[in-house]
């Protein structure tokens, strides 16, 4: 009676002991269990056994966005020059092409009307408020380098641009577009100086006769990629 | 110090290996920039970012630059494998189920900026909203709508569609020039249109629409619409 629970203890334990390299061979388990040596296969650059991590290019830092303000000066065809401030957010297609969407605001003075005839007024003071949005297409056409002293490189690129959008302005949305180039000086990878010159240009017949005015707009920005 | 470390161990994954005889480092992210750096095969440069198909890398000697898609997918993982970088193609366009764009052209005379969101069930059929802005000689307005659109091939480059859909238009009239109220209407239209894959995430798209504007007075009116403009999906 004890030896057969002997014998019975012992094929359980057998059975059960997968660790075991005699067992294993026995029953044909880990088979698949390949030696490490095999592994290895000739050619390799890196030995895999030092890091075995996947690229990923989602962990990969992408700055495609560029984001800023700016502020210049801008023209109103018959309202005089004031100061113009905006924001920027561009998104960078290629090496060449990129699309912009600014917004931007100034604030239009008297005509020479307005100035010679004492009180009269063309419009409301409120109106004279010009607001602006615009969706460009870019091409940066001359990308370079300046050189400031002897150990210092800056890329830049000289940009032209075009686009459409809506001002508002002496009491009306006009439709608008905007033509100009701009010069971008990369102060870094990821932060960029930009000097821009744009004509907005929309119809208004607030002095008779309907007419194009061409309003120049000339600012300095600021931006960052992201 | 410290997060000099750390920076630095975040790094590794990044770390790919030169396997062409040579990986050229240029001063900027574009063709026209000057090589000033070869990385020899064997060598291995860190990933520091990417702007549109160029990579900023780091070589070993700490020397920085600019390299293009097509040199960095002949590089090796740390495992041995070639490095392949997921880029968006003509299957995502089929496939991709958000797009956004901005599209500009002539609404019955006026000039017409629009944006659009659309979300796709499946690759022939899609939703999208609308919202317009209309700036005419007359009159000013806006316009937001709904429409399912139907690409009958979507897997062309050239990809024809056609839509169907309602809204509501807002006319503000010109008081330098009419008198006039403002009006909100419904409208319902019709149109038709093609989507062109351009390159990446990024597709051109003409189109036409005809509008019923659903007015208060006795007859309806009709208005066409031309648009071209651009989108992205992802």
């Amino acid at each position: 009676m004890e030896s057969r629970f002997r014998v019975l203890f012992l094929i359980v334990a057998t059975i059960s002991l997968p660790g075991c390299a005699a067992t294993k061979n026995l029953f044909g388990f880990g088979s698949e269990e390949a030696s490490p040596s095999t592994s290895e296969a000739p050619g390799q650059v890196i030995d895999p056994e030092v890091e075995r991590r996947e690229i990923k290019e989602a962990a990969i830092d992408r700055e495609d966005f560029e984001i800023g303000a700016y502020v210049g000066i801008m023209s109103i065809e018959d309202f005089g020059t004031d100061v113009v401030y905006g924001a920027r957010l561009a998104y960078h297609i290629t090496d060449g092409f990129f699309v912009e969407s600014t917004v931007g605001r100034s604030e239009g003075g008297l005509t020479s009307f307005e100035e010679l005839s004492g009180g009269a007024r063309l419009i409301r003071d409120s109106q004279r408020t010009l607001t602006y949005y615009n969706l460009s297409l870019g091409y940066n056409i001359l990308p370079g380098e300046v050189y400031i002293g002897e150990g210092r490189a800056y890329n830049t690129n000289l940009y032209l641009i075009a686009g459409l959008g809506s001002t508002r302005f002496a009491g009306d949305d006009r439709f608008t577009v905007n033509v100009g180039a701009g010069y971008r000086f990369l102060l870094t990878d990821s932060i960029a100086l930009h000097l821009d010159f744009r004509d907005h240009l929309f119809d208004i017949d607030l002095l008779g006769e309907e007419k194009t005015a061409h309003n120049l707009e000339a600012h300095v920005g600021f931006t960052v990629f992201f | 110090m410290l997060f000099a470390v750390t920076a630095q161990a975040d790094d590794n994954y990044r770390t790919v290996a030169v396997a062409d005889p040579y990986l050229e480092l240029r001063t900027g992210p574009g063709r026209g920039y000057p090589i000033f750096h070869v990385v020899d095969r064997g060598e291995s440069v860190d990933i520091i970012m990417q702007r549109t198909d160029w990579y900023l890398v780091r070589a070993d000697n700490g020397k920085e630059g600019w390299v293009d898609r097509a040199q960095m997918e002949q590089t090796l993982q740390p495992d041995g494998d070639p490095v392949s970088f997921q880029q968006a193609s003509l299957e995502d366009f089929t496939n991709a189920k958000w797009e956004t764009g901005i599209l500009a052209g002539d609404f019955g005379g006026a000039n017409i900026i629009s944006l659009y969101g659309s979300y796709s069930l499946n690759p022939n059929v899609s939703l999208e909203a609308w919202g317009s802005q209309i700036l005419g000689n007359f009159s000013n307005g806006w316009m937001a709508s709904v429409n399912v659109v139907h690409e009958t091939w979507p897997d062309w480059r050239v990809s024809p569609f056609f839509t169907l859909g309602t809204g509501v238009i807002h006319t503000e009239p010109k008081s330098t020039i009419i008198q006039g109220e403002d009006r909100t209407d419904q409208v319902g239209h019709v149109g038709a249109g093609f989507r062109v894959y351009a390159t990446r995430r990024f597709l051109l798209r003409a189109e036409y629409k005809s509008y019923v504007v659903f007015t208060s007075r006795d007859e309806n009116e009709e208005v066409e619409e031309w648009k071209v403009g651009f989108a992205f999906f992802f």
